[in-house]
């Protein structure tokens, strides 16, 4: 670990200016950025400490009858607001299924989306071939030990990682916005494109420029009938093997929307549009839904070890479907 | 004993509150903090090191890249209790990943963690040899581990046997590397003073560590000091004396300096040991009674290039049921890895997995109950060699866990709960014992308090609770009033804290020495020692009754100290029980679990283990040891694994979240631990046995069959993880 220099922002001009400076980076929660420093993933020579930033804590209406988030609301704050509980349970769901209730308590939504991969070989305290730590440097796990948290979807001989938040592949199913601003002027980046994949920039976890922060997240009309499901090996505290978020409506006892998000299964949350539009139409509980979900999966390719990953995520989207009816 | 569960953990206060201090926990004037920075090629030797930029790093002080030679008395040291003869920064070899080449000596942890980043090594590297992979061969004959059994063992004709069986059953069973990563990591703070050593150290044994150390250096064992109050969890990690306490001792001494070495969680992996993979062959012969004819049990394990460490995971197959003929065989694979060790549990941990589960295969093939097949083949006495047991209350145990769990009556071959597949499983536990020599001395001061002092060490066991009990129970007075003083080298000998060995040898030293400060009273008294009792804090004899400080006040003595030790025959440091007899506990654990196939998970629903162990000193203690054990084999079955990364030539994750553990989430609350009154004659006048390694034996196999039983599908291949029991049609 380096030394390095910190300040405090008051305002979020402040805040943005100060994040100008190179080799800067943002401090809120600070649950992940310990670890990099610590492991050599960053050595940030600033860091620019945002977790009294007074206007970004508030869950909001919007006028479109969604919720804004602020990007320092903590996680267990937003996942057990009502009116998060009430309108996205599967949002509520997947933070809380997340980290510990300690983690949940000092971690914030606008900086869970942005931690990083958790592949050993990326989090390695030793030199190893990984093109997100060295780019250029190659990828140890396409031909290593990668059964578990490894991709199926979207995945290049440069990294075969996974996105590993919970709460971004809901706010992926939720098609969420996450706003940003940036000393230049700021965004609104559709949750399913915030995540870089492979083929794009091996590199890269995802689109944010240096400099620009995410200030909250919107999610539009409420999804009531949604729900996450995790599959780990043990009940709590571990990152997904596979997970799936799923929002349903139900017109005249036919499914009339579905938007099914996969997680760690790419670098990405993985929405299986084909599945969704397949769905459609379909009486819930059916024979047909099995088809329907397993029609999502005809991109999906293996890595050397990893092929029971492919039924594993097809039954674990089923199930966060049927969940979802039940809601 | 009863009425020993209202005894609560004496240190719990201390420890639940920050207050009990840990190696790591004490500061030495002038002390510096010491990182090492490990090897990053598997196999081949140092070439040069460059340190230029890593010594200008402000607050370095050194950086060693060598040590000075070990005195000759190294070379004649046992292994065990050294962990291993191999020690780094002699000279240039490399024989595994993360091997100390260098250690950076700062006035900040800081500054040693940053310098240490900035020690250049080049290495000439060389191929490797996976040691997941390696070529079995017989163990060294020069193995100090190789010789605590034999190698091969044969009674009557296995293979004969077996050929002439009409019922058999055979599986390889195979378990993965897992480390024992206690709470707190090891930790050593070396000082000299006058050419006497002190070391604060986190330890199983503070002898073995003074002894070790001593001959490092060529000292007499009275000028090295160990002193160890809390130790946060061993598991066998701290059994031995691992390299970092030689590494940080010759550092201290070739600096002058006092030297603090906290081994990070990443360190844990390259520097102390492991429970190594294993791989186990077992065939057993039936006739269509039922009744053994043949168990053979091979078993080949994972070791350094450096020392053959070997574990006797045949063992269950000898000890557990009356079979005429049994052919075992241990074998090592030797990598570049470092080096395995004993973890909890050892020998009969990994035994039971296998035998465990194939009983259960050949209960299935015989349309038994596996209970039923368990009680046709029970063994009264020790199959190995038909010596008698010391004591054995199985049975008991069997029909105390059946009625328990409901064992008869539960539906057969699975029941469905929504997506949830129930089985229930059982299998046998059981483990060898050790004894070893101890000492103790008990205090009687006038104001009535009792100070029991010996060397021992407490890892989270209980040992700091029931030593003072068993002084207060002999002295007839409340707990609240015995203290005990523990983990110091300078207090009388006692035994190692692991092997299950501590109460037995303990035990036995307090309540002898307490039972020597009654006798000093009678002689005070001029009461016939065998004669006088204890009673409420009070010497009686006949209808005369004195309170102890009534006797030492009239005396004008300011204490009473008795002396006691566990003595074994024939002078020996350490054996197994009495001679002429087989000494074992035994036990029952019978498990539910539901199997969610679709997506292949697996959670524990409810537990019930019974144990015929001796006497049981603490209640409490003791079932807390049942239920940890339970939890640590929870995670043996369903999720921990640490993996060699063949292409790496190195442990893949080095940390927590790379090797789950079981949190509070995966333990259910209908966890039954209890015990059969029992009390066994021959092992020491308390009538008790360990029961710290028992508690993680038989767990792994009983999951197994239990996930059998749910789902049809049996799986030989630990741990039993989603990718095992997934449908994997689309």
């Amino acid at each position: 670990m380096r030394p390095f220099t910190y300040v405090r922002a008051e305002t979020l001009p402040g805040a943005l200016d100060s994040a100008r400076t190179d080799n800067t980076m943002f401090l809120a929660g600070g649950t992940e950025l310990l670890n990099w420093a610590r492991i050599g993933i960053e050595t940030p020579s600033r860091l620019v400490d945002i977790g009294r930033l007074p206007e970004l804590h508030e869950i909001t209406p919007t006028e479109d009858g969604g919720l804004r988030i602020g990007a320092l609301a903590r996680l267990n704050d937003v996942a057990q607001d009502a009116r998060v509980e009430t309108a996205y349970p599967v949002f509520s769901q997947a933070i809380l299924k997340a980290a510990s209730a300690q983690l949940r308590n000092l971690a914030t939504i606008g900086g869970n989306p942005v931690q990083r991969v958790r592949c050993p070989y990326f989090r390695s305290n030793g030199p190893v071939a990984c093109n997100k730590r060295v780019p250029g440097s190659g990828c140890a796990a396409l031909h290593g030990a990668n059964s578990e948290r490894f991709a199926i979807f979207g995945w290049t001989e440069d990294c075969v990682a996974v996105q590993p938040s919970d709460p971004a592949v809901a706010l992926a199913c939720l098609d969420a916005e996450i706003i940003t601003e940036h000393g230049d002027g700021g965004r609104r980046i559709p949750a399913t494109e915030f995540h870089t994949l492979p083929d794009v920039d091996p590199a890269a976890h995802n689109v944010l420029r240096p400099g620009e922060l995410i200030t909250g997240i919107e999610l539009g009309a409420p999804a009531p009938r949604s729900a996450y499901v995790k599959v780990r090996e043990r009940q709590s505290y571990e990152y997904a093997l596979v997970s799936a978020a799923a929002a349903v409506e139900v017109t005249d006892g036919v499914i009339s929307r579905a938007r099914v998000a996969l997680g760690s299964v790419a670098l990405r949350p993985w929405r299986l549009y084909d599945a969704e539009a397949a769905l459609v139409g379909l009486t819930p509980g059916s024979p047909e839904v099995r088809d329907a979900v397993t029609s999502g999966f005809s991109a999906a390719r293996p890595l050397s070890s990893n092929a029971y990953k492919i039924p594993l995520a097809r039954n674990t989207a089923l199930r966060a479907l049927e969940l979802a009816l039940e809601a | 004993m009863s009425g020993t569960y209202g005894i609560t953990r004496q240190d719990g206060p201390a420890k639940v509150t920050g207050a009990a201090t840990y190696a790591a926990d004490y500061n030495a004037e002038g002390q510096l903090y010491a990182v090492l920075v490990g090897s990053s090629v598997t196999a081949g030797r140092v070439t040069g090191y460059d340190t230029a930029e890593a010594e200008a790093e402000p607050g370095v002080v050194h950086v060693l890249t060598g040590l000075p030679t070990v005195h000759e008395a190294f070379a004649g040291l046992p292994s065990p209790p050294l962990a291993t003869r191999f020690l780094p920064m002699q000279n240039d070899e490399i024989h595994y990943w993360g091997q100390p080449v260098a250690m950076v000596l700062a006035d900040s942890l800081e500054a040693a963690e940053g310098a240490a980043t900035r020690v250049r090594v080049s290495y000439d590297r060389q191929p490797f040899v996976n040691p997941d992979t390696a070529l079995a061969v017989t163990p060294s004959p020069d193995s100090g581990y190789g010789m605590l059994d034999a190698h091969e063992f044969r009674k009557g004709d296995a293979a004969g046997a077996l050929a002439g069986s009409p019922v058999r059953a055979s599986g390889t069973y195979t378990q993965p590397s897992r480390h024992g990563n206690p709470m707190e990591p090891s930790a050593i703070l070396a000082e000299w003073h006058d050419g006497r050593l002190t070391v604060h150290d986190s330890v199983q044994h503070v002898y073995a560590v003074r002894d070790t150390l001593a001959a490092v250096f060529g000292l007499a064992s009275d000028k090295v000091r160990v002193i160890n109050p809390h130790t946060g969890g061993g598991f066998g990690t701290k059994a031995f004396i691992w390299p970092h306490e030689i590494l940080a001792s010759q550092a201290a001494k070739a600096v002058d300096r006092p030297v603090k070495l906290v081994l990070t969680r990443q360190d844990m992996y390259s520097i102390v040991g492991y429970q190594p993979l294993m791989e186990h062959r077992v065939e057993l012969g039936a006739n269509e009674s039922g009744e053994l004819q043949a168990i053979v049990h091979e078993v080949d394990n994972v070791t350094a290039l450096t020392d053959d460490y070997v574990e006797f995971g045949s063992a269950p197959s000898k000890a557990l049921y009356d079979v005429p003929n049994i052919s075992t065989s241990q074998r090592v694979r030797r990598g570049n890895v470092n080096l395995s060790s004993f973890m909890r549990s050892p020998i009969d941990g990994p035994g039971t997995w296998a035998l465990g589960s194939a009983m259960d295969e050949l209960a299935h093939t015989l349309s038994v109950d596996p209970l039923t097949l368990r009680l046709t083949n029970y063994a009264e006495v020790s199959p190995a060699d038909g010596t008698p047991w010391s004591s054995k209350k199985l049975r008991e145990a069997y029909e105390e866990g059946a009625r328990r769990f409901g064992w008869w009556d539960r539906p057969k071959g699975g029941t469905r709960d929504g997506h949830w597949l129930i089985g229930c499983g059982m299998a046998d536990c059981t483990q060898g014992q050790f004894r070893f020599t101890s000492n103790a001395r008990v205090r009687l001061r006038a104001d009535g308090s009792v100070k029991v002092e010996a060397g021992y060490t407490d890892i989270g066991a209980g040992s700091t609770t029931i030593f003072p009990q068993i002084a207060a129970q002999t002295l007839g007075l409340d707990i609240r009033s015995v203290q005990g003083v523990s983990g110091d080298s300078e207090l009388p000998y006692a035994g190692p804290t692991y092997g299950s060995g501590t109460t037995i040898a303990m035990g036995t030293a307090v309540h002898l020495a307490a039972g020597d400060v009654l006798r000093r009273l009678a002689d005070v008294m001029s009461w016939p020692a065998e004669e006088v009792r204890a009673d409420d804090g009070a010497l009686t004899w006949r209808d005369h009754r004195r309170p102890y400080a009534d006797i030492l006040r009239a005396a004008r003595l300011d204490e009473v100290i008795g002396d006691g030790a566990m003595v074994l025959p024939n002078g020996a440091s350490a054996d197994a029980g009495a001679p002429g007899m087989s000494t074992r506990t035994f036990g029952a654990m019978f498990i539910e679990v539901g199997v969610d196939p679709d997506l292949g998970l697996l959670r524990l629903r409810r537990a019930t283990g019974v144990y015929s162990v001796g006497a049981v000193v603490n209640e409490r203690t003791a079932r807390s040891q049942m239920i940890g054990g339970l939890v640590w084999g929870w995670g043996m079955a369903a999720m921990e694994a640490s993996h060699f990364e063949p292409n790496l030539g190195r442990w893949l994750s080095q940390d927590l979240a790379g090797v789950p553990l079981p949190v509070n989430a995966d333990i259910p609350p209908h966890i039954d631990m209890s015990f059969v009154d029992e009390f066994d004659p021959h092992v020491g006048p308390l009538g008790a046995k360990g029961v710290g390694e028992l508690s993680a034996t038989g767990i792994a196999a009983a999951v197994a069959n239990a996930v059998f039983d749910a789902t049809g599908r049996r799986v030989r291949d630990l741990p039993i993880t989603p990718e095992k029991l997934l449908d994997p049609r689309m």
